[in-house]
This record gives C-alpha cells, sequence and structure tokens, in this order.
C-alpha cells in the first residue's frame, strides 16, 4: 500500500492555492465540466462505486447518500455542506478550506447535479470568519468563471450557492441541528424519519456531506470509482484526513489511505510522541467523542473504519489527540464532560440532564471528593443515555467516560482512594 | 429575561444605510419565502454594528428587520454563544481550554492574560478594552495553544507571544 497518494491537499502547497487561476491552472473544475457530460446516474454510479464513506464522523457510504434523493420530484432539492467543525481535536477542513476552497466548490458542483439540487449552502462554524471571507472570494471566483449560477459551463445545469455562518453551537454539526439553523432557528437536532434525504431543508429532499467528503468527489469523477476503492483498505476506501494534536513533536494535518498503522501515522507523520513511543499512555483516535485507546491497542491498530470500531472506538472524523504520560485521565475527561455539558442542546432529558451528571461527578472525582460507587455510577448514567436521545450528542458524551473507565480503571480507582491524581 | 440586557442609550438601534446593503445581500442568499433563514446573519452583522453586543432593543430592531416574531430573535440569540447578549470590550479575547489546547498548556495562556490585564476569565477589564473568555475548540488543534482576538485566530502560542500579541493590540 502506497501512502503517498494525495487528493485533498495535492495543491495546497502552491502559492496562492485558494486562488482560482492557480487551482484552474493545477487542473481544477476539469472535473465538473467532464461530470456534466455524464449522466447523473453514472455520477452516482462513480461515487457508489468509490465507497467513500461520510468523513465528518458517521461514515455513511457517499454515494448510498446521494442515490436516496427521490427522482421526478417536483419539490426543490438542496445541496449542504457541513463545514461546521467543532470536534475537539478535529482542524481538517479548516485547511480545506484555506488552501484548497475551489476544490470542494467544484465538489459541490459535481454533487449538486448528480442529486438535481439548485440551490446550495456551506454552513461554515461562525468563529472561522477569515476562513468564510476567503470562501466568500471562491464562489464569487467561481460564480464570474461560469462555474456557479445560471447555465453552469454552458449548459442547463443551475447552481447558486452561498454561504451560512454559525454562531458557536457544537450540535449544529449535527446534520439537521444544521438544517434547523440554517432555516434560522435554534439548531436542536430532528427526529429521523424522515431522513434529509426526503425532508429536508425547508421541507425538500436534501443531502449534507462533510467538506472532505465533497472535495474528495472530483477524484473520483476524474479517475473512476474503482481506482479510488482500490485506495486505503476493503470497506475504508480512499485518503483520509487525519488532524494529530496532543502530545506528538509535529502535530498536524496528514494526508494519508486509511487502513495506515496508527504507529506508523505518529512516529513517521506526527513526527513521534513526545519523550519517544513509550512516553504514550494513549490515543483519542477520531474526535474527542470516541473512546481512547490505551497504548497496548494503539501499537497494532489500523487507522480505518472496522479496525477502529472493532477496538470499541471510532475513527469519527479523524482528529486524533495523542496523550502522554504526564496526562492525567480523570482530569483529561473532566474537561470534555465539561464541553458536552455546555453543548447538549437542550431538549432530551437523558442527555439534558444525563451530560451535567456525567460532568459534576467527573469533577467531584477529580477534586479528590469522589467515591468508588461513582465510577459505577458514570457508567449508569451513559446507559442511560445512549440511545435514548434525538441526536448522537448524548452518546458522543458517554463514549469518553465509558472508553476511558475500561481503559483506565485502574487510574479512575487510584483517584478515588487517594483524592488525588495517579500521575504528577 | 434576565439574560437580556436593556441598551442604555436610549435611541433606537438602526442599521446604516451600506449596512442595509448588506441586509439586502444576505436576503438574496435564500429564497424569497425562505426570508427567516437570514436571521443568524442579519444578528451577526448587528453585532458588529451596534459596538460588539445585542442588547434587548437591538434583538427588537432585528425580529423587525428579518420580519420574525420577537421571541424566534431571543431564542436564536440566546441558544448561540458568539451573540454577546452583554457589553464586551474592544477587543474580545477568546482562549480555547479544550482538550488538544488543554494538553498544550492553554492553563498557562489563561494565567499570562489573567496577569496581563489584570481581570479574570469572564471579565471586562474596567477600561472597557478587553473582555477575556474561556471557549470550547475552536478547530485550531494543530496549532495548540491557540485563542481568538476578535475575528481573527492566533495559533501556537507562548507565554511571550500572548503577551506581545496583546501589547501590540492597538
Amino acid at each position: 500500500m502506497s501512502s503517498k497518494v494525495q487528493i485533498l491537499f495535492k495543491n495546497i502547497h502552491k502559492e496562492d492555492s485558494h486562488t482560482y487561476k492557480v487551482a484552474r491552472d493545477g487542473g481544477g473544475y476539469k472535473q465538473a465540466e467532464k461530470a456534466l457530460t455524464m449522466s447523473t446516474e453514472d455520477v452516482i454510479d462513480e461515487v457508489k462505486r468509490a465507497g467513500i464513506r461520510g468523513r465528518g464522523g458517521a461514515g455513511f457510504p457517499a454515494g448510498l447518500k446521494w442515490s436516496f434523493i427521490p427522482k421526478d420530484n417536483s419539490r426543490a432539492k438542496y445541496l449542504v455542506c457541513n463545514a461546521d467543525e467543532g470536534e475537539p481535536g478535529t482542524c481538517k477542513d479548516r485547511d480545506i478550506i484555506r488552501y484548497a476552497p475551489h476544490l470542494l466548490i467544484e465538489g459541490m458542483i459535481i454533487a449538486a447535479f448528480a442529486v438535481g439540487a439548485e440551490r446550495g449552502y456551506i454552513y461554515i462554524r461562525g468563529e472561522f470568519v477569515r476562513e468564510a471571507e476567503i470562501l466568500e472570494q471562491a464562489i464569487k471566483e467561481a460564480k464570474e468563471n461560469g462555474f456557479l449560477g445560471e447555465k453552469i459551463n454552458g449548459s442547463d445545469v443551475k447552481f447558486e450557492l452561498a454561504i451560512h455562518r454559525g454562531a458557536g453551537a457544537y450540535v449544529c454539526g449535527e446534520e439537521t441541528g444544521l438544517l434547523e439553523s440554517l432555516e434560522g432557528k435554534k439548531g436542536q437536532p430532528r427526529v429521523k424519519p424522515p431522513f434529509p434525504a426526503n425532508i429536508g431543508l425547508w421541507g425538500g429532499p436534501t443531502v449534507i456531506n462533510n467538506v472532505e467528503t465533497l472535495a474528495a468527489v472530483p477524484s473520483i469523477i476524474e479517475n473512476g470509482g474503482e481506482w479510488y476503492s482500490k485506495l486505503g483498505v476493503e470497506k475504508s476506501s480512499g485518503t483520509k484526513l487525519f488532524s494529530i494534536s496532543g502530545h506528538v513533536n509535529k502535530p498536524g494535518n496528514y494526508e494519508v489511505e486509511l487502513g495506515i498503522p496508527m504507529k506508523t501515522l505518529i512516529e513517521e507523520y506526527a513526527g513521534g510522541v513526545k519523550g519517544g513511543w513509550e512516553n504514550l499512555k494513549g490515543v483519542i483516535p477520531g474526535g474527542a467523542s470516541s473512546a481512547i485507546l490505551p497504548k497496548d491497542v494503539c501499537e497494532t491498530i489500523t487507522m480505518d473504519y472496522d479496525a477502529i470500531a472493532k477496538a470499541g472506538s471510532m475513527l469519527g472524523s479523524g482528529a486524533m489527540i495523542v496523550l502522554d504520560n504526564s496526562v492525567c485521565i480523570v482530569k483529561a475527561i473532566e474537561r470534555l464532560s465539561r464541553f458536552y455539558r455546555h453543548e447538549s442542546c437542550g431538549q432530551c432529558t437523558p442527555c439534558r440532564e444525563g451530560t451535567g451528571w456525567l460532568s459534576q461527578i467527573m469533577t467531584r472525582i477529580e477534586a479528590g471528593k469522589g467515591v468508588e460507587d461513582d465510577i459505577d455510577l458514570l457508567l449508569s448514567i451513559g446507559n442511560n443515555i445512549s440511545g435514548k436521545t434525538i441526536c448522537a450528542l448524548g452518546d458522543a458524551a458517554v463514549g469518553p467516560v465509558s472508553g476511558s473507565i475500561k481503559a483506565f480503571r485502574d487510574e479512575y480507582i487510584y483517584h478515588v482512594e487517594h483524592g488525588r491524581c495517579m500521575v504528577g | 429575561m434576565s439574560v437580556m440586557q436593556e441598551d442604555t442609550q436610549q435611541e433606537k438601534p438602526q442599521f446604516s444605510a451600506s449596512a442595509m446593503k448588506q441586509v439586502d445581500e444576505i436576503f438574496s442568499r435564500y429564497p424569497d419565502d425562505r426570508r427567516a433563514s437570514a436571521l443568524m446573519p442579519v444578528l451577526h452583522l448587528a453585532q458588529s454594528e451596534f459596538g460588539g453586543w445585542l442588547s434587548r432593543s437591538a434583538l427588537d430592531y432585528v425580529a423587525e428587520v428579518v420580519g420574525v416574531a420577537p421571541i424566534r430573535c431571543y431564542e436564536v440569540a440566546t441558544f448561540y454563544t458568539m451573540y454577546n447578549l452583554k457589553p464586551v470590550g474592544k477587543y474580545h479575547v477568546q482562549v480555547c481550554t479544550n482538550i488538544s489546547c488543554w494538553l498544550c498548556d492553554s492553563d498557562n495562556v489563561v494565567k499570562t492574560l489573567e496577569d496581563k490585564v489584570q481581570v479574570k476569565m469572564g471579565s471586562t477589564t474596567q477600561d472597557n478594552r478587553f473582555t477575556l473568555s474561556e471557549v470550547e475548540c475552536l478547530g485550531a488543534c494543530i496549532n495548540a495553544p491557540m485563542m481568538q482576538v476578535n475575528d481573527d485566530y492566533f495559533e501556537n502560542l507562548t507565554a511571550d507571544r500572548v503577551s506581545e500579541i496583546i501589547d501590540r493590540l492597538p
């Protein structure tokens, strides 16, 4: 397996890579031109054949998602790009937006054509002010050059694209919370079904894809779905951006084929764990919501959807947070529990109340006031949240707590017995 | 509602002519019959036009401009953390203390800032120059620790760099 294929980051090292001119000179919009000469079915088939799974966290096959949009339906259809990057540890979409905005727009043109959407939005997190400005400029350039608006590239295809800025709510990264927000409301997720493919934005059939997913589409049109499906490993095809943060020597966003061993990724790309591999305590493999994997699992695990799921965690957004031996697990998870409590939208009781309880108990243990029963109490509260809420935020709050108790129960016990951290 | 504050000025907030042009541009992004979608961008605009925060009367004004009931506007403004419902200083300094930044010693960024401007997180200096806030992940984790000053990110911070950034603000 070669790990040198670059799809998303191919052109980002060029000077002014965010401009239309540099993008176009590097082959930008050629695949949009090509897709527009294909049938919509053929475009969807190529993406299906590629096997690309949603890069936002859920990992749902993108081609399948597109194929759920009802055909021969007179209702207006919409395409929405989820750029509400907020999963702690994740900052990959930001680099696509800053350095390859035209790649994203090209992917959106192709997706919109495939599903018959004439209007699209990029929902970008509110704090990304400068990033939104770059996108705004890129949209303007694409429009001036005939790739957005009426009669794209001289065809009968129409696609209007606009930006919608969020305003600081993690839950809007959930696709139906995002739609509510786009409709000008509180970002409280919707009950599903109906799924957005049937009833989405303003009641119309809607496809919502992550930035990274959409930015990979031009390469699938260029080289074919089969080519893409051979990158990576079975059921985890393609390349993926990994945001590696925390205790590594060279934190960064790295594009590699899925299935790469975690240890290779950390040692050969991210410059290794601070203080050496032996100083590793564990890795949160797919953003804050994923359960931490202890060092012995990290030794051999590969970075693909199935391998990480089998280990009891998830690939999620591909944000790897590396923790060395100086970290108190209880303190780290206490910080995350505070986050979920803050971000719970409040509509489902198990999440609204449960995230508060998790956070309070974690704080109690961290403060040295916990008792041993608290550990099982945390698990019990987790059981009463998981699967009992409208969206996945509840489960996301539970994952770090239950995962860390499973892997580092001894640290929790030490904390309640001694009233302080095992480390430091 | 206690979370919303009345404006101390008696004058009703009003968009300038150029801000009104921006409002029209915002409306053009959505279908004509879906104008409520403009609520969030118009709130962002109002916040920057009206001194960095949204008073009760500013919210009423935005509701009127967008054409939604005031309660809809209050709901949205109170749900999202970026809408400031009380005055903030000239520079709103927001420090991420979530996991990736915390692992890279965001505690030190917090301490440096608090020592430097002599207020605690969540407060504004007496001269209204700085408001310090602790915030959740801002999505720049590979360049941790980081902070945001108004619209700009400052990344790969050290105590010295934080000091220097604060000193250099005009």
